[in-house]
């Protein structure tokens, strides 16, 4: 047994992966473990965050981060709301700072956005006394599920440290690689981005040299242990995002699939190499295109585990940002730099 | 973790006394090892004794140094018994009433027995007794785990200074104490030695 862990200072709002460091992202994801097992309980409710209300505010359509950051706040006993761009007073021309001031001004904890323009999240925090969680900015990050990505990986193939992770697809548009890239290597992971040429964003090389990744545009040289010459432990498809892509990315669908997606026959020879092979996909899911239905619903493929583990993070998340002491130096890892 | 022991009234089991441990002020020792161990030995025969027999029992130890203190008690019940008891672990962080007055920590695993305790005399184990306060705590935690025919409480050491209305039922030495002193105690699972020692105070 250990002493218990040291008390970890977290940021006061959740912008970026950037705001976590190293040992915060693992106090999230130990707090992650414990807050899983209320969602096996009978009662499915501890009184940790009474009286506290949590506002979602999504701008942008969500099934799975919605519904699991307000079921993480009404397990924890939080009042929580939902709020829509469609039917809020965005509709009618409000500003998005006249809206979240508004809602601010009604004395509320925290606010979880999504939002449509990258950096939203960061501008909201700087206009409201609340707490600020990014549920998706744009093309920018998606904290939360480059956490549950994490967890689910390590409940699966345990410590992350050395293990090689490969991520494909439309990176150009994908919020989750971008978190998830400063998580994994947080984490000591090793990280293979795959993707056409037309979908890596710019200027990555830059990144990756920085950073300590690899880039491919070989999907079958990289599953076969190509590239970095390692063989890899989990394959993360991205979602190619039609409604973000304004054309010319790549020629058909079809093409797409042949060159990028996880076919029958990719799963099987994957599978073949190592049985052991985790497969993650943050959803939705375009079955057929990025990921085939034999892909998606495999042994290896962590998706539902996912969405299960959503919850358990997002309640140790919203544990570790409201439960505490609030105070003006209540900052380890700052909200600096984590880009506008 | 460590008891209710070197914190200021208000905070339940807040802190951490990793960095204590400095054996130049390890303070006094009032029980060493051999008498933790009789202490535990007549624990465990009181809680069989106040129990008429083993029957329903679960031990549940409170993290961290309950845990390992609610194991002893088993085995050594187990041992005069002739039969296994139930252990358990439960973790109050997320039950505490001082959440706001202190940085946010991760909660230890909580560890519930196959066996449920519906219908359980369950023994609360815990090393220090100090406010009541993380009692209380593990009174709400414990049920939300469902519904005991009993609840008891069995501690190491009793230091005084209740905050509540809460008292144990088995108690391994009554300690009386200065609220400025501290009281910690180390276990050979957590610890590598077995002792409990006072330090501070204005002696």
């Amino acid at each position: 047994m250990s002493e218990q862990a040291i008390p970890q200072r977290m940021p006061r709002h959740l912008l970026s992966m950037a705001d976590l460091d190293a040992t915060a992202i693992r106090t999230i994801l130990d707090t992650a473990t414990q807050m899983h097992d209320v969602q096996k309980r009978e009662v499915k409710k501890i009184p940790t965050l009474r009286g506290r209300t949590i506002i979602n505010l999504f701008f942008e359509d969500s099934t799975r981060t919605r519904s699991s950051f307000e079921i993480a706040g009404k397990w924890m006993s939080a009042d929580t709301i939902n709020i829509t761009g469609k039917g809020s007073s965005a509709s009618k021309g409000e500003s998005l700072r006249d809206t979240v001031r508004t809602i601010d001004a009604m004395g509320v904890d925290a606010l979880v956005i999504r939002h449509g323009a990258s950096g939203a999240c960061h501008q909201v925090a700087g206009w409201v006394d609340a707490h600020v969680i990014n549920a998706g900015d744009g093309t920018h990050e998606h904290p939360t599920q480059a956490l549950l990505d994490a967890y689910t990986m390590e409940r699966r193939l345990g410590s992350l440290e050395g293990k090689h992770v490969a991520i494909v697809g439309d990176l150009t548009h994908s919020r989750v690689v971008r978190s998830n890239l400063i998580s994994l290597r947080r984490l000591g992971a090793d990280v293979t981005l795959v993707a056409p040429p037309t979908l890596m964003p710019s200027g990555i090389q830059t990144w990756a040299e920085r950073d300590g990744f690899a880039l491919s545009h070989d999907l079958d040289g990289v599953l076969q242990g190509g590239g970095s010459g390692r063989p890899i432990d989990a394959l993360m498809m991205l979602r190619v995002q039609k409604e973000r892509m304004s054309g010319g990315y790549f020629p058909t669908p079809r093409e797409y699939t042949v060159g990028y997606g996880l076919t029958r026959d990719r799963l099987a020879r994957l599978t073949d190499q190592n049985p052991e092979i985790v497969i993650c996909h943050p959803g939705p899911m375009n079955r057929g295109l990025e990921i085939s239905a034999d892909a998606a619903d495999a042994a290896q493929s962590l998706v539902l585990d996912q969405v299960s583990a959503g919850v358990a993070v997002r309640m140790s998340v919203l544990y570790h940002l409201l439960a505490g002491e609030e105070s003006a130096t209540n900052v380890g890892a700052t909200n600096e730099g984590s880009a506008a | 973790m460590c008891p209710d022991a070197a914190v200021p009234p208000h905070s339940q089991k807040s802190q951490s006394s990793s960095s204590e441990t400095d054996p130049a002020h390890d303070g006094r020792t009032v029980l060493g090892a051999a008498d933790i161990s009789r202490a535990l030995r007549r624990i465990a025969h009181e809680i069989v004794e106040a129990n008429k027999g083993a029957d329903n029992l679960v031990l549940v130890g409170i993290p961290s140094r309950g845990v390992p203190l609610a194991r002893r008690l088993a085995a050594t019940i187990a041992e005069f018994e002739g039969r296994d008891i139930p252990v358990g672990a439960l973790d109050i962080t997320m039950y505490r009433d001082d959440l706001r007055h202190q940085p946010t920590r991760a909660p230890m695993p909580t560890d519930i027995p196959e066996s449920g305790v519906d219908g359980k005399v369950v023994v609360l184990v815990d090393d220090v007794l100090y406010s009541g306060r993380t009692v209380r705590a593990a009174l709400d935690a414990l049920a939300d785990h469902g519904r005991p025919a009993a609840v008891r409480l069995a501690v190491l050491v009793d230091r005084g200074h209740r905050e509540l209305p809460i008292r144990a039922d088995h108690v391994g030495k009554n300690l009386p104490t200065a609220q400025s002193e501290k009281v910690r105690v180390r276990l050979a699972e957590t610890d590598d030695v077995d002792s409990v020692t006072i330090t501070g105070g204005d002696r």
